[in-house]
Protein backbone atom coordinates (compact mmCIF):
# COMPACT_ATOMS: atom_id res chain seq x y z
CA UNK A 1 0.00 0.00 0.00
CA UNK A 2 1.30 3.56 -0.73
CA UNK A 3 2.09 5.71 1.98
CA UNK A 4 -0.60 8.16 1.29
CA UNK A 5 -3.40 5.65 1.72
CA UNK A 6 -1.59 4.55 5.01
CA UNK A 7 -1.60 7.27 6.72
CA UNK A 8 -5.42 8.06 5.05
CA UNK A 9 -6.15 5.11 6.90
CA UNK A 10 -4.05 5.95 9.68
CA UNK A 11 -5.93 9.41 10.49
CA UNK A 12 -9.18 7.34 10.05
CA UNK A 13 -8.48 5.17 13.38
CA UNK A 14 -7.69 7.85 15.21
CA UNK A 15 -10.68 9.58 13.88
CA UNK A 16 -12.44 6.82 15.39
CA UNK A 17 -10.94 6.76 18.55
CA UNK A 18 -9.42 3.18 17.64
CA UNK A 19 -6.32 3.23 19.50
CA UNK A 20 -2.57 2.56 17.62
CA UNK A 21 -0.75 0.18 18.77
CA UNK A 22 2.74 -1.12 18.67
CA UNK A 23 2.98 -2.81 15.57
CA UNK A 24 0.59 -0.98 13.35
CA UNK A 25 1.89 1.65 10.94
CA UNK A 26 2.52 4.95 11.59
CA UNK A 27 3.73 8.25 10.23
CA UNK A 28 7.23 8.73 11.11
CA UNK A 29 6.17 11.73 12.57
CA UNK A 30 3.54 10.45 14.92
CA UNK A 31 6.54 7.71 16.05
CA UNK A 32 9.13 10.74 16.22
CA UNK A 33 6.43 13.15 18.52
CA UNK A 34 5.71 10.26 20.33
CA UNK A 35 8.97 9.42 21.66
CA UNK A 36 9.87 13.00 22.64
CA UNK A 37 7.08 13.35 24.64
CA UNK A 38 6.70 10.24 26.15
CA UNK A 39 10.84 10.13 27.16
CA UNK A 40 10.31 13.48 28.16
CA UNK A 41 7.54 12.64 30.99
CA UNK A 42 9.77 9.62 31.58
CA UNK A 43 12.71 11.94 32.54
CA UNK A 44 10.48 14.01 34.14
CA UNK A 45 9.14 11.57 36.57
CA UNK A 46 12.66 10.30 37.41
CA UNK A 47 14.15 14.18 38.17
CA UNK A 48 11.12 14.86 39.93
CA UNK A 49 12.31 12.67 42.71
CA UNK A 50 15.26 14.78 43.44
CA UNK A 51 13.77 17.82 44.71
CA UNK A 52 11.01 15.95 47.04
CA UNK A 53 14.21 13.39 47.78
CA UNK A 54 15.67 16.46 49.76
CA UNK A 55 13.02 15.70 52.48
CA UNK A 56 12.85 12.68 53.01
CA UNK A 57 15.39 12.64 56.12
CA UNK A 58 13.85 15.84 57.46
CA UNK A 59 10.40 14.83 57.67
CA UNK A 60 9.04 16.48 60.53
CA UNK A 61 6.90 12.86 61.49
CA UNK A 62 6.89 9.50 60.33
CA UNK A 63 3.71 9.95 58.87
CA UNK A 64 4.95 12.34 56.90
CA UNK A 65 7.83 10.20 55.97
CA UNK A 66 6.10 7.13 54.81
CA UNK A 67 3.97 9.17 52.85
CA UNK A 68 7.12 10.94 51.00
CA UNK A 69 9.32 7.78 50.90
CA UNK A 70 6.08 6.44 48.89
CA UNK A 71 5.26 9.12 46.85
CA UNK A 72 8.58 9.77 45.82
CA UNK A 73 8.73 5.86 45.31
CA UNK A 74 5.69 6.30 42.62
CA UNK A 75 7.54 8.94 40.67
CA UNK A 76 10.26 6.26 40.12
CA UNK A 77 7.96 3.64 38.64
CA UNK A 78 6.13 6.30 37.20
CA UNK A 79 9.02 6.83 35.18
CA UNK A 80 9.89 3.11 34.41
CA UNK A 81 5.91 2.46 32.84
CA UNK A 82 6.97 5.71 30.69
CA UNK A 83 10.53 4.17 29.76
CA UNK A 84 8.54 1.15 28.65
CA UNK A 85 5.78 3.24 26.76
CA UNK A 86 8.57 4.72 24.96
CA UNK A 87 10.26 1.38 24.01
CA UNK A 88 7.64 0.10 22.59
CA UNK A 89 8.30 2.89 19.72
CA UNK A 90 11.67 1.08 18.73
CA UNK A 91 13.81 3.18 20.92
CA UNK A 92 16.26 1.54 23.38
CA UNK A 93 16.19 2.51 26.89
CA UNK A 94 19.61 3.01 27.33
CA UNK A 95 19.66 5.26 24.83
CA UNK A 96 16.76 7.50 26.20
CA UNK A 97 18.97 7.62 29.46
CA UNK A 98 22.07 8.53 28.24
CA UNK A 99 20.68 11.59 26.24
CA UNK A 100 19.03 12.65 29.90
CA UNK A 101 22.85 12.03 31.57
CA UNK A 102 24.35 13.91 28.81
CA UNK A 103 22.27 17.56 29.12
CA UNK A 104 20.69 16.48 25.52
CA UNK A 105 17.44 15.55 26.83
CA UNK A 106 14.48 17.44 28.17
CA UNK A 107 12.02 17.01 31.06
CA UNK A 108 9.59 19.15 32.52
CA UNK A 109 11.83 22.74 34.11
CA UNK A 110 9.58 22.88 37.11
CA UNK A 111 11.89 20.38 38.97
CA UNK A 112 14.52 23.06 38.08
CA UNK A 113 13.66 25.03 40.79
CA UNK A 114 15.16 24.16 44.76
CA UNK A 115 13.22 22.96 47.97
CA UNK A 116 13.82 25.45 50.30
CA UNK A 117 11.63 24.75 53.07
CA UNK A 118 8.80 21.78 54.30
CA UNK A 119 6.00 23.80 53.15
CA UNK A 120 7.90 23.38 49.45
CA UNK A 121 6.63 19.29 49.72
CA UNK A 122 2.93 20.71 50.55
CA UNK A 123 2.98 22.98 47.55
CA UNK A 124 4.71 20.31 45.12
CA UNK A 125 2.32 17.72 46.10
CA UNK A 126 -0.99 20.41 45.55
CA UNK A 127 0.28 22.44 42.80
CA UNK A 128 3.26 20.73 41.21
CA UNK A 129 0.99 17.31 40.77
CA UNK A 130 -2.18 19.00 40.75
CA UNK A 131 -1.01 20.62 37.47
CA UNK A 132 0.35 17.21 36.41
CA UNK A 133 -2.89 15.34 37.02
CA UNK A 134 -4.62 18.05 34.96
CA UNK A 135 -2.19 17.36 32.25
CA UNK A 136 -2.43 13.43 31.95
CA UNK A 137 -5.93 12.67 32.77
CA UNK A 138 -6.47 13.74 28.98
CA UNK A 139 -3.58 11.70 28.43
CA UNK A 140 -5.81 8.65 29.28
CA UNK A 141 -7.42 8.66 26.52
CA UNK A 142 -4.47 9.91 24.16
CA UNK A 143 -4.03 7.69 20.81
CA UNK A 144 -1.55 5.63 21.35
CA UNK A 145 -2.29 2.62 23.40
CA UNK A 146 0.72 1.60 25.68
CA UNK A 147 0.95 5.76 26.62
CA UNK A 148 -3.00 5.99 27.15
CA UNK A 149 -2.34 2.57 29.78
CA UNK A 150 0.68 4.08 31.35
CA UNK A 151 -1.81 7.17 32.00
CA UNK A 152 -4.22 5.49 33.59
CA UNK A 153 -1.81 3.56 36.39
CA UNK A 154 -0.37 6.84 36.86
CA UNK A 155 -3.44 8.98 37.14
CA UNK A 156 -4.57 6.45 39.77
CA UNK A 157 -1.86 6.75 41.37
CA UNK A 158 -1.20 10.06 41.70
CA UNK A 159 -4.31 11.35 43.41
CA UNK A 160 -2.76 10.57 46.70
CA UNK A 161 -0.10 12.60 45.80
CA UNK A 162 -1.87 15.78 45.86
CA UNK A 163 -4.15 15.26 48.79
CA UNK A 164 -0.79 14.44 50.80
CA UNK A 165 0.38 18.17 49.69
CA UNK A 166 -2.47 19.87 50.50
CA UNK A 167 -2.91 18.18 53.53
CA UNK A 168 0.57 19.34 54.52
CA UNK A 169 -0.07 22.59 53.79
CA UNK A 170 -3.17 22.83 56.00
CA UNK A 171 -1.55 21.86 58.57
CA UNK A 172 1.01 24.48 58.28
CA UNK A 173 -1.64 27.29 58.01
CA UNK A 174 -3.23 26.29 61.00
CA UNK A 175 0.02 26.55 62.97
CA UNK A 176 1.93 29.35 64.34
CA UNK A 177 2.24 32.50 62.52
CA UNK A 178 5.84 31.26 61.13
CA UNK A 179 4.43 27.94 59.89
CA UNK A 180 1.49 30.36 58.28
CA UNK A 181 4.03 32.53 56.72
CA UNK A 182 6.37 29.36 55.51
CA UNK A 183 3.15 27.62 53.44
CA UNK A 184 2.67 31.16 51.65
CA UNK A 185 6.04 31.86 50.56
CA UNK A 186 6.23 28.49 49.00
CA UNK A 187 2.96 29.23 47.12
CA UNK A 188 4.91 32.61 45.79
CA UNK A 189 7.78 30.61 44.73
CA UNK A 190 5.72 27.42 43.33
CA UNK A 191 2.46 29.52 41.54
CA UNK A 192 4.37 30.95 38.27
CA UNK A 193 6.31 27.90 38.03
CA UNK A 194 3.29 25.80 38.31
CA UNK A 195 1.75 27.69 35.87
CA UNK A 196 4.32 26.72 33.17
CA UNK A 197 3.90 23.37 33.27
CA UNK A 198 1.40 23.44 31.03
CA UNK A 199 3.49 24.84 28.82
CA UNK A 200 4.07 27.89 26.33
CA UNK A 201 1.13 29.78 25.34
CA UNK A 202 -0.67 28.29 22.67
CA UNK A 203 0.04 30.68 20.18
CA UNK A 204 3.64 29.88 20.80
CA UNK A 205 3.21 26.22 20.76
CA UNK A 206 4.71 24.73 18.07
CA UNK A 207 3.64 21.06 18.11
CA UNK A 208 -0.03 21.72 19.45
CA UNK A 209 -1.84 21.80 16.25
CA UNK A 210 -0.62 18.16 15.00
CA UNK A 211 -0.95 16.51 18.22
CA UNK A 212 -4.32 17.28 18.25
CA UNK A 213 -4.99 16.65 14.74
CA UNK A 214 -3.12 12.90 16.25
CA UNK A 215 -5.42 12.94 19.11
CA UNK A 216 -1.88 12.74 21.35
CA UNK A 217 -3.40 16.04 23.05
CA UNK A 218 -6.92 16.87 23.51
CA UNK A 219 -6.71 20.29 25.07
CA UNK A 220 -4.56 22.76 24.36
CA UNK A 221 -1.81 24.25 26.83
CA UNK A 222 -3.96 27.23 27.21
CA UNK A 223 -7.15 25.69 28.08
CA UNK A 224 -5.14 23.17 30.92
CA UNK A 225 -4.15 26.02 32.21
CA UNK A 226 -6.87 27.88 32.67
CA UNK A 227 -9.00 25.12 34.03
CA UNK A 228 -6.02 24.47 36.82
CA UNK A 229 -6.24 27.73 37.73
CA UNK A 230 -10.12 27.76 38.34
CA UNK A 231 -9.88 24.61 40.23
CA UNK A 232 -6.72 25.46 42.53
CA UNK A 233 -7.70 29.44 43.13
CA UNK A 234 -10.79 28.91 46.05
CA UNK A 235 -8.21 25.59 47.15
CA UNK A 236 -5.32 28.53 48.15
CA UNK A 237 -8.87 30.47 49.53
CA UNK A 238 -9.61 27.59 51.77
CA UNK A 239 -6.39 27.75 53.02
CA UNK A 240 -6.36 31.59 53.82
CA UNK A 241 -3.41 32.03 51.63
CA UNK A 242 -2.71 34.97 49.06
CA UNK A 243 -2.00 33.40 45.00
CA UNK A 244 1.15 35.71 44.02
CA UNK A 245 -1.21 37.21 41.19
CA UNK A 246 -2.38 40.95 41.66
CA UNK A 247 -4.58 40.59 38.30
CA UNK A 248 -6.19 37.92 39.11
CA UNK A 249 -9.82 38.59 39.58
CA UNK A 250 -12.92 36.28 38.93
CA UNK A 251 -14.67 37.20 35.56
CA UNK A 252 -18.31 36.95 36.26
CA UNK A 253 -19.12 36.54 32.36
CA UNK A 254 -16.77 34.35 31.45
CA UNK A 255 -17.14 32.30 34.66
CA UNK A 256 -13.35 31.96 34.33
CA UNK A 257 -10.39 33.45 36.67
CA UNK A 258 -8.58 36.47 34.63
CA UNK A 259 -4.66 35.96 35.64
CA UNK A 260 -2.23 38.62 34.73
CA UNK A 261 1.00 37.71 32.66
CA UNK A 262 3.66 34.45 32.83
CA UNK A 263 6.83 35.88 32.65
CA UNK A 264 7.68 33.70 29.79
CA UNK A 265 11.31 34.55 29.95
CA UNK A 266 11.89 33.35 32.71
CA UNK A 267 10.18 29.82 31.28
CA UNK A 268 12.72 29.88 28.19
CA UNK A 269 15.39 31.05 30.40
CA UNK A 270 15.01 27.60 32.56
CA UNK A 271 14.00 25.55 29.52
CA UNK A 272 17.27 26.44 27.91
CA UNK A 273 19.20 25.25 30.89
CA UNK A 274 19.89 28.35 33.05
CA UNK A 275 17.28 27.74 35.69
CA UNK A 276 18.14 27.54 39.28
CA UNK A 277 18.79 23.64 39.52
CA UNK A 278 19.42 22.42 36.15
CA UNK A 279 23.10 21.48 36.93
CA UNK A 280 22.85 20.49 40.42
CA UNK A 281 19.65 17.66 38.70
CA UNK A 282 21.83 16.55 35.98
CA UNK A 283 24.88 15.95 38.32
CA UNK A 284 22.88 14.19 41.01
CA UNK A 285 21.65 11.88 38.29
CA UNK A 286 25.04 11.40 36.58
CA UNK A 287 26.13 10.50 40.13
CA UNK A 288 23.39 7.72 41.15
CA UNK A 289 23.61 6.07 37.60
CA UNK A 290 27.35 5.88 38.09
CA UNK A 291 27.34 4.49 41.53
CA UNK A 292 25.19 2.18 40.50
CA UNK A 293 27.16 0.99 37.79
CA UNK A 294 28.62 -1.83 40.06
CA UNK A 295 25.20 -2.63 40.84
CA UNK A 296 23.85 -3.70 37.04
CA UNK A 297 27.41 -5.47 36.83
CA UNK A 298 26.80 -7.69 39.11
CA UNK A 299 23.15 -8.68 38.46
CA UNK A 300 24.43 -9.51 34.93
CA UNK A 301 27.00 -11.35 35.71
CA UNK A 302 25.19 -13.53 38.36
CA UNK A 303 22.51 -14.33 35.57
CA UNK A 304 25.78 -15.16 33.13
CA UNK A 305 26.69 -17.52 36.19
CA UNK A 306 23.08 -18.71 36.34
CA UNK A 307 22.87 -19.10 33.08
CA UNK A 308 26.01 -21.39 32.33
CA UNK A 309 25.05 -23.61 35.84
CA UNK A 310 21.65 -24.32 34.18
CA UNK A 311 23.22 -25.22 30.59
CA UNK A 312 26.15 -27.35 32.70
CA UNK A 313 22.92 -28.88 34.45
CA UNK A 314 21.52 -30.43 31.75
CA UNK A 315 24.53 -31.41 29.78
CA UNK B 1 19.24 -6.41 30.88
CA UNK B 2 16.97 -7.64 29.47
CA UNK B 3 13.15 -6.88 28.03
CA UNK B 4 10.64 -8.97 30.42
CA UNK B 5 6.83 -8.51 29.23
CA UNK B 6 4.63 -8.65 32.81
CA UNK B 7 1.53 -10.87 33.68
CA UNK B 8 -0.56 -9.79 36.95
CA UNK B 9 -3.13 -12.06 38.53
CA UNK B 10 -5.08 -9.49 40.26
CA UNK B 11 -7.40 -12.01 42.80
CA UNK B 12 -7.40 -15.72 42.78
CA UNK B 13 -9.84 -17.10 40.30
CA UNK B 14 -8.96 -14.65 37.59
CA UNK B 15 -6.93 -14.83 34.92
CA UNK B 16 -3.13 -13.42 34.69
CA UNK B 17 -3.42 -10.18 32.81
CA UNK B 18 -0.40 -8.32 30.53
CA UNK B 19 0.32 -5.31 32.79
CA UNK B 20 3.69 -3.92 31.16
CA UNK B 21 7.42 -4.74 31.06
CA UNK B 22 11.11 -4.07 32.54
CA UNK B 23 14.01 -4.81 32.03
CA UNK B 24 16.46 -7.05 34.19
CA UNK B 25 18.99 -9.50 34.39
CA UNK B 26 17.19 -12.93 35.43
CA UNK B 27 13.80 -14.06 35.39
CA UNK B 28 14.04 -13.88 39.73
CA UNK B 29 14.91 -10.33 39.04
CA UNK B 30 12.12 -9.74 37.18
CA UNK B 31 10.08 -11.07 38.82
CA UNK B 32 11.00 -8.65 42.31
CA UNK B 33 11.29 -5.65 39.75
CA UNK B 34 7.35 -6.39 38.91
CA UNK B 35 6.96 -6.36 42.47
CA UNK B 36 7.77 -2.92 43.23
CA UNK B 37 7.41 -1.82 39.83
CA UNK B 38 3.41 -2.77 39.28
CA UNK B 39 2.24 -4.25 42.65
CA UNK B 40 2.70 -1.47 45.44
CA UNK B 41 -0.97 -1.25 45.77
CA UNK B 42 -2.22 -4.81 46.14
CA UNK B 43 -2.58 -5.20 42.35
CA UNK B 44 -1.60 -8.85 42.61
CA UNK B 45 -1.75 -12.31 43.79
CA UNK B 46 0.76 -13.88 41.65
CA UNK B 47 3.35 -12.70 38.72
CA UNK B 48 4.31 -14.41 35.10
CA UNK B 49 7.18 -12.92 33.57
CA UNK B 50 8.29 -14.12 30.49
CA UNK B 51 11.65 -12.43 28.29
CA UNK B 52 9.63 -9.95 25.45
CA UNK B 53 11.52 -12.01 22.68
CA UNK B 54 10.00 -15.24 23.28
CA UNK B 55 6.72 -13.90 22.54
CA UNK B 56 5.22 -14.75 19.20
CA UNK B 57 2.92 -12.04 18.24
CA UNK B 58 0.23 -11.75 14.89
CA UNK B 59 0.89 -9.46 12.27
CA UNK B 60 -1.19 -6.39 12.12
CA UNK B 61 -1.31 -6.75 8.21
CA UNK B 62 -3.12 -10.10 8.93
CA UNK B 63 -5.51 -8.59 10.85
CA UNK B 64 -8.36 -9.23 8.17
CA UNK B 65 -7.50 -12.67 7.22
CA UNK B 66 -7.63 -13.76 11.36
CA UNK B 67 -10.65 -11.70 12.57
CA UNK B 68 -12.91 -11.09 9.70
CA UNK B 69 -14.31 -14.40 9.08
CA UNK B 70 -15.40 -14.72 12.23
CA UNK B 71 -17.55 -10.96 11.54
CA UNK B 72 -20.46 -12.57 9.50
CA UNK B 73 -20.80 -15.71 11.84
CA UNK B 74 -23.48 -14.44 14.02
CA UNK B 75 -25.87 -17.64 13.96
CA UNK B 76 -22.86 -18.37 16.85
CA UNK B 77 -24.66 -15.59 19.33
CA UNK B 78 -27.35 -16.89 21.33
CA UNK B 79 -29.33 -13.75 19.68
CA UNK B 80 -29.39 -14.99 16.27
CA UNK B 81 -32.15 -17.40 17.18
CA UNK B 82 -36.23 -16.58 17.66
CA UNK B 83 -37.78 -17.68 20.86
CA UNK B 84 -41.47 -16.88 21.43
CA UNK B 85 -42.99 -14.66 23.43
CA UNK B 86 -44.03 -17.08 26.88
CA UNK B 87 -40.98 -19.28 26.50
CA UNK B 88 -39.26 -19.54 29.38
CA UNK B 89 -35.66 -20.68 30.83
CA UNK B 90 -34.21 -20.59 27.24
Amino acid sequence: MKNIDLEKRFQEKIDQEIRIEPRDWMPEKYRKTLIRQISQHAHSEVVGMLPEGNWITRAPSLRRKVALLAKVQDEAGHGLYLYSACETLGVKREDLVNDLLAGKAKYSSIFNYPTLTWADIGAIGWLVDGAAIMNQVPLCRTSYGPYARAMVRICKEESFHQRQGYEILLTLVRGSAEQKEMAQDALNRWWWPSLMMFGPSDKDSVHTAESMKWKIKRFSNDELRQKFIDMTVPQAEFLGLTVPDPDLKFNEETGHYDFGEIDWAEFWQVVKGYGQCNEERLEARNKAHDNGAWVREAADAYARKQEKRERQMSA
Amino acid sequence: MKLYEVFIRSKAGLHHKHAGSLHASDPQMAIQNARDVYCRRNEGVSIWVVESEHITASNPEDQEALFDPAEDKIYRHPTFYDVPDGVKHL
